[in-house]
């Protein structure tokens, strides 16, 4: 067996919006970069095989006023103003390249001016694929990391993972590395989300680094049921039913996603699109083609005919928890390590509260961009020799079991163990402190088991780094949960409905085998109103 | 899930292969793909939009459907206008418009909604 033995500036980990960008910005820099994707760069991942909004804002004062009021409340007043200025810009700026460099296709809007709020997801990362290996960075498809690579002084200097399509390990040193290996969905079956498996947070974890917003991780979107589309946009137009055809009052896929969580757990729920018009429907199918593979392939008439819908579990992919950043250059607190995309929290620019897409398109841009441009200047900063310094392997569970390793397929109980926390409606998203504290006690016996037997060979070791990446999400989900008594943003309490004001803080996290938090105070504190 | 590979249409060129971003394929002895974890597949269509001689279905449903046959008949997947269809849809192959050309969204009925919405929010 070969070792691919690489040596580069920036190491970029994921293949998604945020890592492209990232490697993008570090390439043009002067670095040398290296991306290595779990799967393949240009069709990994939540946004490749979907369609996002874009918070693209022109530079108007009203216009910008308005988009940094409109999520405030939603949010939970935890966002902050400066970068939400900021990642308007960089997003203007960056959509813009996206149209006068890569030739996106950009649609014109019904006064032929260009409209530019939005993103076929195939289409787009296609052309990121591009422009990334025009750039000269070396692309490392189907390579996941399985772990990072530390020096003496505890510095990021790399990682090692493996090529599965080869089937060898391999080696890549670097001075920074940027992690945007997207956000967790727990193999949900979510579009595109299955290789989201919240690795970089637990990279980041082992290598010392904290995570921010972790209690905001309970999105789910509407999808036809035993289907993976997921686009609960269009479920503005839908009516729900009750299984006996009575319509399910109070169900709405904005406001009223709750009610058909609710009605879930007794009996199937059944949604129809019947508030589009003829023309909404056209504009529909041409909007977002992939919404209609499924109904097409089904032979279902959304319009007119009912289907029963599922609410599929999205994690922080759509929530808006993750690595906690340090600095405008999306740094972490550990040197040489930087986080982008969903891999990092995006309370800065939404707080508790995302709808997907648009703003986290944004903030992959804008993120992406910052860290790959910062990731390139630590790696020239640092002294001849440092690329090739010594360096030692940072990773943990589901690599080094601490007693008898177990089977070699455990990784498969793991995953159950953890789907069967954070999947079901009851335990995460209708959350409530008696049901937190068991799903976490279990899940704390999961860590414990797995750290100490869980083991796997060759490319399997991907798959028990994943299982072990999502106990380790899981944990720090629910302890911040916990530790938020009160309902903000997403992050809401059955046992504590209403927002607390003394709990207007931001909650950081972190720790594997013993997990922590502790609170972080607003830097610039958004109004928060009295309610 | 992926469901049918034509070994009749396939010109063998690994394309499903390399995109397929959980892995699902391997190359066959003869060339054409082999389905080695089709429980690995995500249902994102992906190995569609990219085969060049729309030579893949992917069914709608999460879970394999061995007891299906429709969704392995190309005849019939041909005369239903199925297969290909995603590439169809989204201008993908020589000759045809790019659909993010076209991609204007309808007016989402929300509060305070004035222009026409992007092709797609969450």
């Amino acid at each position: 067996m070969t070792t691919l033995d690489l040596t580069t500036d920036v190491l970029v980990i994921g293949g998604g919006p945020a890592a492209t960008w990232a490697a993008l910005k570090a390439a043009r820099a002067g670095a040398d970069v290296v991306l290595a994707d779990k799967g393949y760069c240009g069709t990994s991942g939540a946004t490749a095989s979907a369609g996002t909004g874009v918070w693209y804002v022109p530079p108007e004062p009203a216009a910008r006023e308005a988009a940094m009021a409109s999520r405030e409340a939603l949010g939970g007043y935890l966002a902050d103003r400066r970068w939400m200025a900021r990642v308007l810009d960089q997003t203007y700026e960056g959509v813009n390249a996206l149209a006068n460099e890569a030739r996106y296709p950009f649609p014109a809007g019904p006064d032929g001016q260009p409209l530019r709020n939005g993103l076929h997801g195939p289409e787009y990362m296609r052309r990121m694929r591009v422009r990334v290996r025009r750039a000269g960075v070396r692309v490392l498809d189907h390579s996941p990391v399985c772990e990072l690579l530390t020096d003496t002084s505890g510095a990021v200097a790399g990682a090692t993972g493996y090529r599965r399509q080869a089937g060898e390990p391999y080696r890549v040193r670097a001075g920074a590395v940027v992690l945007a290996t997207g956000g967790c969905a727990f193999l949900s079956g979510a579009l595109g989300c299955n290789v989201n498996t919240g690795d970089g947070a637990l990279f980041a974890a082992e290598a010392g680094a904290e995570l921010s917003g972790m209690e905001f991780s309970n999105a789910y979107a509407i999808a036809p049921e035993h289907t993976s589309v997921t686009k609960t946009a269009f479920y503005t137009f839908a009516t729900f039913f009750h299984e006996d055809g009575t319509v399910l009052e109070g169900a709405a896929s904005q406001g009223g996603r709750s009610v058909i969580a609710r009605a879930l757990l007794q009996e199937k729920v059944y949604c129809r699109l019947d508030r589009a018009d003829a023309k909404a429907q056209a504009a529909m199918r041409l909007a977002q083609p992939n919404f209609f593979l499924t109904f097409d392939r089904l032979g279902i008439d959304p319009f007119t005919q009912r289907f029963a819908i599922t609410l599929l579990a999205e994690g922080t992919v759509r929530g808006t928890g993750g690595i906690r950043v340090t600095g405008d250059d999306c740094s972490t607190t550990v040197p040489g390590l930087y986080a982008a995309g969903d891999a990092a929290t995006r309370e800065l620019i939404c707080g508790g509260f995302t709808g997907g897409g648009s703003h986290n398109a944004a903030w992959a841009i804008s993120s992406g961009s910052w860290a790959g441009r910062a990731a390139a200047r630590h790696a020239s900063s640092l002294p001849g020799g440092a690329r090739t310094r010594r360096t030692a392997p940072a990773g943990g569970a589901g690599l080094r079991p601490t007693g008898t390793p177990g089977p070699a397929d455990g990784f498969r109980e793991v995953v159950a163990a953890v789907q069967g926390e954070v999947l079901p409606y009851q335990k995460n998203y209708l959350r409530h402190g008696d049901g937190l504290v068991a799903a976490l006690r279990t899940l704390d016996d999961t860590w414990q088991r797995l750290r100490a037997t869980l083991y796997a060979e060759d490319g399997d070791v991907v798959r028990a780094r994943q299982a072990a990446a999502m106990v380790a999400h899981a944990r720090w989900m629910y302890t911040a949960a916990l530790t938020r008594t009160e309902s903000r943003g997403m992050a809401k309490r059955l046992d504590f409905p209403a927002q607390d004001p003394g709990l207007h803080h931001r909650i950081v996290t972190g720790g594997l085998d013993h997990v922590w938090t502790r609170r972080e105070p607003l830097a610039t504190a958004s109004l928060e109103v009295a309610s | 899930m992926i469901e049918l590979v034509s070994a009749e249409r396939c010109i063998a060129c690994d394309k499903c292969v390399k995109v397929c971003p959980t892995n699902v394929f391997d190359r066959g002895p003869d060339g054409v793909p082999l389905l080695s974890r089709q429980e690995d597949c995500q249902t994102c269509f992906q190995c569609e939009a990219n085969c060049p001689v729309d030579a893949l279905f992917v069914a709608p449903v999460t879970h394999p459907l061995p007891d299906d046959q429709a969704v392995r008949d190309e005849g019939h997947l041909d005369r239903a206008g199925l297969l290909g269809s995603y590439r169809r849809h989204i201008g993908w192959g020589h000759g045809r418009t790019p659909a993010p050309l076209r991609a204007v969204g309808p007016q989402l009925p929300a509060p305070g909604a004035g222009r026409p919405s992007p092709p797609i929010t969450s």
